[in-house]
């Protein structure tokens, strides 16, 4: 199978990474990667109250969402998405277990419903009005392929663009022994089934057997490890591919010996 | 969209181990749910609980995977000759071929809870013993099932809450017209514990007594657990040709609140709607509609609104979760294997632990089974987040 599609916006969050256009030549080479600590997201979508209250892994995905729809001057209400996370709201689910170990085992009917993996998605799908189908996900550190392929399942049946976006936050101190993430990473891509002007690179897609030799690596040491820190942050190939604005083939690593191999080739 | 035949299916609830144990209790109308004894919930309230969870033992060398999420997902795949029917599916297209796409809520969530209560008490950390990756992340039940049925082609796991496990219907038969895979091996799994039972209490949407869909007093769910998978397959494999299939998938989002359904209904109808339209079908093409019917006042209220507008009164419809509990991310799939006993064995379930069905209600809500021929169910699934899913099953065309 080989799959063509487009990307009409990308969007980023990570330290030293404020941003797609803030990113775009820094990933693609132009410009050294300084690891500098980001400000809380604070995505305008979300209304005050509710970005005061909301987590930080709630907010990261909620501001990348908002940075690539805009990016791709889309309208959220007809982008059909998928919201991809290794580990989900781990502070919440931190809260939750630490309130279910005291005996009274009082638990917040807003941190409850907050737990669910498709919190994010929920949120989103509120603050932009979208009614479109909306799926959320893990493949543990293979999460962001697991939704580029979901991504592209969808593209393929239904025809409408869809926007994916990959995050996860650094979990608080018992759990982050267990599942250690070196920085809170997302990435968010727009993917359309048709050409536009809007279109920024086309992207060829093929699942491959290839092995873990031939995986797409960070040149920049600190992003290398940036990349292997952070599920999300495996997307770092493909959105340096896009940002050098050259042809390129990247490999992303899936299960076992599966990969992905994207063809990048630049629309503008 | 392309039918896809379901060459094999099966499911563990409270009902018990297998299709037949599910099909009697259905037809004999015995619930599965009991007062509820578990170990980690102090609650007045009734469960659908699993029997024998504690004796499961995994693969010795998948053990690090152990928790009762993965003891029932084991359990589930033990049923029905399903690893017969993987494993005869992995000799005619390779293993690289089939895909594992499951659905859960909480996955091992369980262990997290259970070493929370032996952390360190100087440091605060977590024994040595919980291994985070195995069993508590949402992988963990997509991972060890795709090692024990010896597949590597793609794997993810869904998890949109009670939508979960019928939300992979629909990215399987995405990923299979993409040609991806040529099967997959779809499925939920979903166990108990604290999480969900004091987090629905404290939302107040938990029943004391066994859950009553559609009842006029109906007060809320009843939890249970549950694993279930289907294989599916394209129509032209040989050998199938009695075997249910897949006819459409719908899928929407509310866009209103976390945590109740749209007030309208909007986002029901429109993945009711959506399913219709892939499978080609009219409204009065459905024999039977399962229902979500999770027995909080909002949702049966809601979901009666949105089934009364788009089928009047005129297609039989029940919640069968008065004998299985609400098995949350598992429900998906509880309710598909029990669409595809329907229509292989012709019964229409009547609403179990109905006493009296809401006057307020417009759709034709069947309290009493029927034994008739059924050729299409569909079946809703809506989850937190206001996320919904709806299938359809029947005969293949």
């Amino acid at each position: 199978m080989n799959m063509q599609i487009y990307v009409d916006g990308i969007g980023v969050w990570a330290p030293g990474l404020a941003g797609w256009a803030a990113s775009r030549e820094i990933l693609a080479g132009g410009k050294t990667y300084q690891v500098v600590s980001l400000p809380r997201p604070s995505p305008a979508l979300l209304p005050p109250t509710e970005r005061r209250r909301s987590s930080n892994t709630i907010l990261l995905a909620i501001q990348v969402a908002e940075e690539t729809v805009e990016c791709a001057a889309a309208n959220p209400r007809e982008v059909a998405t998928v919201f991809a996370s290794s580990s989900g709201d781990m502070d919440i689910l931190h809260d939750l277990c630490a309130a279910l170990a005291l005996p009274e085992r009082q638990v917040s009917p807003t941190r409850f419903h907050n737990s669910v993996h498709n919190a994010a998605a929920g949120y989103w799908s509120i603050a932009s009005g979208s009614q479109r189908p909306s799926t959320s996900l893990s493949c543990h550190d293979f999460t962001f392929v697991a939704g580029l392929v979901e991504s592209v399942g969808q593209i393929a049946a239904e025809c409408q663009p869809v926007l994916l976006v990959a995050y996860d936050w650094p979990p608080p101190p018992p759990l982050h022994a267990k599942r250690p993430l070196s920085a809170a990473f997302s990435a968010g891509i727009l993917l359309s089934p048709r050409r536009s002007e809007k279109s920024m690179a086309a992207l060829s897609i093929n699942m491959t057997m290839s092995g873990a030799d031939h995986v797409t690596k960070m040149s920049d040491a600190e992003l290398e490890l940036l990349r292997c820190g952070n599920p999300a942050a495996r997307a770092l190939p493909l959105l340096a591919a896009i940002g050098r604005r050259q042809p390129d083939t990247i490999t992303l690593d899936y299960l076992d010996d599966n990969n992905m191999r994207i063809q990048v080739t630049p629309c503008v | 969209m392309t039918p896809l035949l379901i060459s094999a299916f099966t499911v563990v609830n409270a009902l018990g181990r297998g299709n037949a144990a599910t099909y009697n209790a259905l037809r004999n109308r015995q619930s599965g749910l009991r007062p509820c004894h578990l170990p980690f919930a102090d609650l007045d309230t009734h469960v659908g609980e699993v029997a024998g969870l504690d004796d499961v033992s995994l693969p010795p060398h998948l053990a690090h995977y152990d928790c009762r999420n993965n003891r029932l997902a084991y359990l589930g795949l033990q049923q029905d000759g399903f690893m017969n029917a993987v494993a005869a599916a992995r000799d005619r297209y390779g293993a690289g071929r089939i895909a594992v796409i499951l659905g859960t809520s909480t996955s091992g969530i369980l262990q997290t809870e259970t070493a929370y209560r032996q952390r360190d008490p100087v440091t605060g950390a977590l024994p040595e013993w919980f291994a985070y990756r195995y069993t508590h992340n949402i992988f963990s039940s997509g991972d060890f099932v795709r090692h024990v049925l010896q597949l590597t082609g793609p794997a993810y796991v869904i998890s949109t809450a009670c939508s979960s496990s019928a939300k992979v219907f629909s990215s399987a038969q995405r990923l299979m017209a993409l040609g991806f895979c040529d099967a997959v091996v779809v499925g939920g799994v979903d166990s108990l514990c604290a999480t969900t039972l004091y987090g629905f209490s404290s939302l107040e949407l938990v029943a004391r007594r066994p859950c009553r869909p559609a009842d006029a007093n109906r007060e809320g769910i009843s939890i249970g657990e549950a694993a279930g998978y289907a294989l599916l397959e394209r129509p032209d494999s040989d050998s199938h040709a009695n075997a249910p299939a897949l006819l459409g998938c719908g899928e929407s989002s509310d866009a209103y609140h976390m945590s109740s359904p749209h007030p309208e209904g909007a986002g029901a109808m429109s993945a009711m709607q959506r399913a219709l339209s892939s499978a080609g079908l009219a409204p009065q093409d459905i024999d039977y509609i399962n229902l979500h019917g999770t027995a909080t006042r909002a949702n049966d209220a809601v979901e009666d609104l949105a089934v009364s507008r788009l089928f009047g009164n005129n297609t039989f419809c029940s919640s069968t979760k008065g004998w299985t509990g609400h098995t949350l991310g598992a429900a998906g799939i509880t309710d598909a294997v029990i669409a595809c006993l329907c229509l292989e064995r012709g019964l229409i379930p009547g609403s179990l632990n109905t006493n009296e069905v809401d006057p307020a209600f417009s759709s034709r809500v069947v309290v009493e089974n029927r034994e008739q021929a059924v050729t299409r169910v569909l079946s809703n699934s809506f989850g937190f987040g206001g996320n919904n899913c709806s299938l359809i099953f029947g005969a293949p065309p």
